[in-house]
């Protein structure tokens, strides 16, 4: 049976954002699926696929071209929230090569908009390994800030003081007859990696072997990114897709 | 319409023309053939056959076992043994014959060749469906037989064709099996566009409808014939056969107390027993597959005397539903359990007994089950009714006294889905050019697109061509381009194979097969062997896998299963004899209770005098609610509340059926909660609905703070159904199926990698994207159409707010009232609601997380220590 029990709110305060640990690092795991780390003033987002659904479009789906609108309205709303001094997006930001052509120029206004007045790194990534100069900001390769490596591709085998995207973690959670599956962080205090923050981006499980081999068998902490709040959920509440 | 006809011309809508009394006009070699095998030609065979004779297509309402099929056929073979009318060139088929069941296509075809057979007669019959080789079917096109026996997605994937031109050009008559099942769906009104295109095709041909008992026989009539525009209704005739064996329908009697709730009947196992033993062959009809799991279980409990008792039903593989099916033939069973996969078609064996347990749910879905009891027209069709609650029992009774009159559901004519008619469109252009004025002309003879208007027809070619969307991203992408002459053409052959592989309207939910696995044993202790493949036992919906853990037990194909992993797209499972299963809660096959039995059910409660004919608790039951609480009149509604526990409940009785019902208790909770009343959840039936909550819903009331007038105001279905839907998963849901027919989105094809989740598009974030940034889009107006009337049932929910406005009935109680105890039991046995279900899920385990870490002394969530 399922019941709020706002007796119980209090235990999950202030559910919109976690802070997580990385090797000492204090870092907010925030509900939108970016990462703020405030004692470099710097936010962090990942895989945001831009133009994805023009890309579809091109090869015959005609699935509806507002993603890019959506993805930067949401990445809007963070920025205006924590002001950082510099954004860095961790590569996939763009969907494929050919979206610096087929993106929108008042989509591309709103991005000019919300560089001004502050540092932005395009980490590049397997879809867009060169980032095209109509989208601003400076596009470099792997990036280090205050003593972590921020990368697209997590490194293979364990690996510390690094944040990663390229993986679009997930993880389904069931519970009284219901299945959700919600984008999520996944970390083990020495490395995490990013969900994936594109409106069009799908995820794969966390529960996948893939981040087994990225985190061995140590365990991993896993936050579900929810429409109020990123929650924390242990890995034995779990399911496999 | 009695459901016995003892005329061919008893009651028939106003504007379809009387069919008179035919001579028998039958040609020497056939008269033979029925005389040789004792039959004389029925009245109604003839009838139809004068019908084709004078070109005039003809709907046939006839009980199952008048002979109908042979009657919709009788006319083609007449025709084609006189031989065909051009033998010079290669000839296109004569006859087709379209059933919603290939099983049903594929009977009928092996029993018309017995006819052609004996007859001698030069005539081809070839059946067309999904499991038709390659080899086959191109051969089929080279070749075309006289008579093609097929279902409605393999027509329009034939009509897809260049060639289809040829393929039709001589057909002189479309046979419609079934049409009552067909014509109200979305398969229904591809067919209709599909018939629509044969007119255009073939202009002379004939249409013959074959159809169980309907209560509004001049929907099929209108159906069956091309509409002209701007004009009054078109209409087939209508010819209803005589005929049809009485109902001999009884609910179960017995010692055993009556359950308050549930749904298992299971109190009723010994007696249904006992009429397994007493009979031949019974066929046990229930209304989810979990039922039928479930009562299969508890019959092979009692079964000392090891009688052979089988189970049916759509998610068991086909293999072993056609061993029952042929076990079922051979007369070598006593008893299958069965959902509504045995409800048409194939007339399997001699039932002479049908026992229906749980509610009807509607009077012509009992009658088309208890006929198939006895196949002959002279004897009566035996039945027993076993409810599983109280309220079922007074649904059973109103069921039984719509069967005695002869009362049906009434089927409301339906509007075109766009969604279909998208589909259809991009059909055309892969057949070839089309000018859109054409087509246009040709969707609007199609009855369920004759009120079509231009725009929307436009806007639908739009949404082919570009995706329809207001922001014009997509002209440089468009499927369909115009041609030097004006008419739309597909821009690339490979938008034709990418429609083929999606074309039809039957989308199923993603579907995971079940395979038994065994485990080898393991030499070493300790280690755990790898599984052995085994064979597949059926198919379940994914979502209800995925909330199998690893151990969990359950029950399916008869058998209690121990749920081992996924592999691929597989669930592993192998056999244990865990005492507590969980039986699967799929949640197909719910059927709501339909208006009309509601109605009757409403009245008989409404009016003591009647109640005399229930069993003893119930009518008690009721007695003792006249003395706790009220009973309202049949056209008003009961509210009440009490406090129960801690809770404040409010308990209301609309008896709009479970879907409805859900809709309701949504909007609800959002008016309570804004009155202050904190409701925290709620549950319904198909009766009822009780939601529950923090704040005194009684007090609220008596000091005016909450009008219960207000409450259910009709603007409910305004804003807070819109913000509501926002977040639904059942919108999300009926979404799906819209981007899947309309060729949004490609179906998820077997075998697709799961990992390939990473680079799919979900059509949940279709749906919010659109929602968001187009809401005026086709497709969600698609959507919110289908959902209206599928699973929000708003259109219900409407004629019943606006039904009890100045109607109500409110009663503040002090304790729960009889009425009210059968929902209030289904909390913990149905799925509570609440507003966000995920937010809650996604709360309860982070507190579980939290509660762990505060036990074992920190707060380091996933934090290097």
């Amino acid at each position: 049976m399922l019941e709020l029990k706002p007796e119980r709110f209090h235990l999950v305060s202030e559910t919109g954002s976690q802070v997580v640990a990385l090797c000492g690092r204090q870092l907010v795991a925030d509900s939108s699926g970016t990462l703020y780390w405030p004692g470099e003033q710097t936010l962090l987002v990942a895989d945001l696929h831009l133009e994805k659904g023009s890309a579809a479009a091109q090869r015959g789906s005609l699935l509806p071209p507002y993603d890019t609108r959506q993805t930067l309205m949401r990445l809007a709303e963070v920025i205006d929230r924590y002001e950082p001094a510099r954004v860095i997006a961790l590569g996939d930001s763009l969907h494929d090569t050919g979206a610096a052509e087929r993106i929108a120029p008042q989509d591309l206004e709103v991005l000019r908009v919300l560089q001004e007045g502050r540092e932005w790194i395009w980490v590049t990534g397997n879809h867009d390994p060169k980032v095209d100069r109509r989208f601003g900001g400076v596009a470099r390769g792997d990036c280090e800030v205050g003593g972590l490596v921020l990368r697209h591709i997590p490194t293979q085998g364990a690996a510390t003081h690094e944040i990663a995207g390229h993986m679009h973690p997930a993880a389904r959670l069931s519970m009284y007859g219901y299945s959700i599956r919600r984008p999520c962080f996944v970390a083990n205090g020495r490395r995490l990696i990013m969900p994936a923050f594109g409106a069009f981006a799908g995820g794969l499980n966390v529960l996948d072997e893939a981040f087994g081999r990225l985190f061995g068998d140590g365990g991993i902490a896993v936050w579900m990114l929810g429409q109020e709040g990123l929650y924390p959920v242990a890995t034995r509440f779990l399911g496999r897709d | 319409m009695p459901a016995r006809p003892r005329q061919a011309s008893l009651k028939r809508p106003r504007d379809a023309r009387r069919v008179g009394t035919p001579e028998p006009a039958l040609p020497g070699a056939f008269l033979a053939w029925f005389k040789q095998r004792g039959w004389t030609p029925r009245e109604h065979q003839l009838a139809l056959l004068k019908q084709v004779e004078a070109r005039k297509s003809t709907l046939l309402i006839a009980p199952t076992g008048a002979g109908k099929t042979l009657a919709g056929f009788l006319p083609s073979l007449i025709a084609l043994s006189r031989g065909r009318r051009s033998p010079g060139r290669r000839a296109g088929i004569h006859t087709l014959y379209v059933s919603p069941l290939k099983a049903l296509a594929v009977d009928v075809a092996r029993n018309l060749l017995v006819p052609v057979a004996e007859m001698g007669l030069p005539i081809r019959i070839e059946t067309r469906s999904g499991d038709t080789s390659a080899a086959r079917k191109a051969r089929q096109k080279v070749r075309p037989p006289d008579i093609l026996l097929t279902t409605p997605e393999q027509l329009t994937l034939l009509l897809s064709y260049s060639e289809a031109g040829d393929f039709f050009s001589d057909l002189d008559t479309v046979v419609l099996d079934e049409l009552h099942a067909l014509a109200p769906t979305k398969r229904g009104d591809l067919l209709a566009l599909d018939l629509a295109r044969l007119s255009s095709l073939s202009p002379g041909h004939v249409r013959l409808g074959l159809s169980a008992t309907v209560a509004r026989p001049r929907e099929l009539c209108a159906y069956l014939t091309p509409q002209h525009t701007n004009d009054s209704t078109q209409l087939a005739d209508l010819l209803v056969a005589r005929g049809g064996a009485d109902h001999d329908i009884r609910i179960l009697e017995t010692e055993e107390p009556l359950p308050w709730a549930g749904h298992s009947a299971r109190y009723a196992v010994p007696e249904i027993y006992a009429a397994i033993k007493a009979n031949k062959l019974s066929l046990i009809f229930v209304n989810t597959r979990s039922q039928a799991e479930l009562l299969f279980q508890e019959l092979w409990r009692v079964n000392e005397g090891a009688l052979p008792i089988a189970l049916h039903h759509g998610s068991l593989d086909a293999a072993r539903r056609r061993k029952v099916e042929a076990a079922m033939a051979a007369g070598t069973l006593r008893a299958v359990v069965a959902t509504s996969t045995l409800d048409l078609g194939v007339d399997w064996g001699d039932v002479d007994l049908v026992i229906n347990v749980g509610a009807p749910k509607g009077a012509s879905r009992l009658i088309q089950r208890v006929g198939r009891a006895n196949h002959r027209l002279d004897e009566a069709s035996r039945a027993v009714l076993v409810p599983s609650n109280r309220f079922e029992v007074l649904e059973c009774r109103a069921a039984i006294e719509a069967a005695a009159e002869g009362a049906h559901d009434t089927q409301y004519p339906r509007r075109g889905a766009l969604d279909v008619l998208a589909q259809h469109v991009w059909g055309m252009a892969c057949a070839g050019p089309f000018a859109p004025a054409d087509l246009y002309r040709e969707a609007r003879s199609a009855l369920p697109y004759a009120d079509l208007t231009r725009k929307q027809f436009d806007r639908v070619v739009d949404f082919v061509s570009t995706g329809g969307y207001a922001l014009r991203a997509y002209d440089r992408y468009a499927r369909l381009r115009p041609a030097s002459d004006g008419r739309l053409r597909l821009s690339h052959p490979k938008l034709a194979r990418q429609y083929r592989m999606n074309a039809g309207t039957i989308v199923e939910a993603p579907m995971i097969k079940i395979r038994l696995v065994g485990r080898r044993t393991s030499k070493k202790p300790g280690v755990v062997r790898p599984l052995v493949g085994g064979r597949v036992l059926g198919e379940l919906e994914e979502y209800f896998v995925e909330q199998l853990k690893p151990g969990d037990a359950f029950v399916f194909a008869g058998e209690v299963l121990r749920f081992e992993g996924l592999q691929d797209t597989e669930a592993f499972v192998t056999r244990t004899d865990a005492p507590d299963p969980t039986v699967p809660s799929y949640e197909g096959g719910k059927f709501p209770l339909s208006t009309h039995l509601a109605q009757r059910v409403r009245e008989m409660i409404a009016r003591p005098t009647r109640w005399g004919s229930l069993p003893d608790p119930v009518r008690e039951w009721l007695h003792i609610q006249t003395e706790r609480s009220e009973i309202p009149s049949a056209r008003e509604v009961l509210v009440e509340t009490f406090p129960r526990g801690m809770k404040h409940f409010l308990v209301v009785y609309p008896f709009e059926g479970r879907l409805a019902h859900q809709t309701l208790g949504m909007l609800l909770t959002r008016r309570l909660d804004r009155a202050g009343a904190n409701p925290v959840g709620f549950v319904a039936n198909d009766y009822a609905l009780a939601v529950w909550g923090a704040g005194p819903i009684a007090d609220l009331i008596a000091t005016k703070r909450l009008d219960v007038g207000d409450l259910f105001a009709e603007d409910m279905l305004g804003d807070d159904l819109d913000a509501w839907l926002a977040e639904s998963s059942l919108m999300k849901r009926t979404f799906r199926v819209n981007a899947v027919i309309s060729g949004l989105i490609e179906r998820r094809h077997p075998g697709a990698a799961k990992s390939g989740r990473q680079v799919t598009i979900s059509s949940d974030l279709i749906y919010d994207v659109l929602r968001k940034h187009d809401p005026g889009h086709i497709l969600l107006e698609a959507a919110w159409a289908d959902a209206a009337t599928g699973l929000l049932d708003v259109s219900r929910l409407g004629t019943f707010l606006s039904r009890i406005k100045g109607n109500i009935r409110y009663v503040a109680l002090e304790n729960v009232s009889p009425l009210a105890v059968p929902v209030l039991l289904e909390i913990g046995q149905e799925l509570v609601h609440g507003g966000g279900v995920a937010e809650h899920m996604l709360r309860e385990a982070a507190e579980d997380l939290i509660r762990d870490a505060m036990l074992s002394g920190g707060m380091h969530v996933g934090t290097e220590a």
